[in-house]
């Protein structure tokens, strides 16, 4: 494919907007990693939200 | 499932639980159609191949104002109803959204180049989506200030709606004021000026890109509920422990 005298600010636009998305699911899915790591940390330690015990109850 | 069941998270994280998998497929199948229709769309007869930027442009200056009145009408909720998840989604939101404006803002600058001869002009649309951006730092760093996430929740949905000014301003800059930045040409009365050759893979990208943001905001929604519960049971421990 010919993309022409300005390719460079096409791949340049396209780069940018993949590495922009590719950083952004790879945020999401740390945090998420990073909050279920710290929720089974407290949980192991015995602490429990009061909405859990009722649930359990 | 009713509507009003969704205000309690938990049965909010269950029913995201089963719908991401199913919007993160749909993403990818719009994302590899899209992209295909964009690099057999035919060159434009002025700007030639420079318009497969507009691709990935418009998509994101429009998902730019769309996350904001997104934003704004959680923060309605939040403000008027105190809907749980109303402010949840208000916070999952600004991180999208200043990540699709600043797309909008760098490749609009990588089309003006080779269009307009210059990266960068002082004019209204551009001034305006670049007040948009900082506006979504603004609120970002405002929910870091405030400890209490109700307060800053509070706090901040008043800010998005005092922004939400700041949406017909954008819109309608190009009408207003003269500006280097084109007019309309999909949303205006009298319908789309684009030949369909390249309106279809416009239209493609752009339902994509709001696949990505409904599976990155519900994900971080997801997140947010979490980090919350984690807050409440370090409260607890803490509480329990003086």
């Amino acid at each position: 494919m010919n993309l022409g005298p300005h390719a460079a600010f096409i791949i340049a636009a396209y780069a940018v907007a993949l590495a922009v998305v590719i950083s952004l699911i790879a945020w999401v899915l740390a945090d998420h990693a990073a909050q279920r790591r710290l929720l089974a940390d407290l949980e192991a330690r015995g602490v429990s939200r009061r909405s859990d015990k009722a649930e359990a109850a | 499932m009713a509507l009003i069941d969704l205000a309690n998270p938990t049965r909010f994280l269950a029913l995201t639980a089963r719908i991401l998998p199913w919007t993160a497929t749909a993403t990818a199948i719009a994302f590899a159609i899209g992209l295909y229709l964009v690099w057999s769309a035919p060159d434009d007869y002025q700007q030639g191949a420079t318009v497969k930027i507009m691709f990935i442009h418009v998509p994101n200056a429009w998902l730019a104002m769309a996350v904001w009145a997104v934003m704004s009408i959680a923060s309605i909720g939040t403000l008027v109803w105190r809907h749980p998840l109303a402010d949840v989604a208000a916070k999952a939101a600004a991180p999208l959204g200043a990540a699709f404006t600043f797309l909008a803002l760098l490749t609009g600058s990588l089309w003006g180049r080779p269009m307009w001869g210059t990266y960068w002009v002082w004019d209204a649309r551009l001034t305006s989506v670049l007040v948009l951006f900082l506006m979504y730092l603004g609120v970002m760093a405002l929910w870091r200030t405030v400890d209490d996430p109700s307060r800053a929740g509070r706090a901040a949905a008043i800010l998005t709606l005092v922004g939400a000014i700041n949406l017909p301003i954008i819109k309608f800059s190009v009408d207003w004021w003269n500006t280097l930045h084109q007019p309309a040409s999909v949303f205006r009365p009298g319908g789309p000026t684009i030949d369909p050759s390249i309106l279809t893979p416009l239209l493609v990208m752009a339902l994509a890109f709001l696949l990505l943001f409904a599976t990155l905001h519900l994900a971080a929604m997801r997140n947010e509920i979490l980090r919350r519960r984690v807050r409440t049971m370090w409260l607890m421990q803490a509480h329990a422990a003086s």
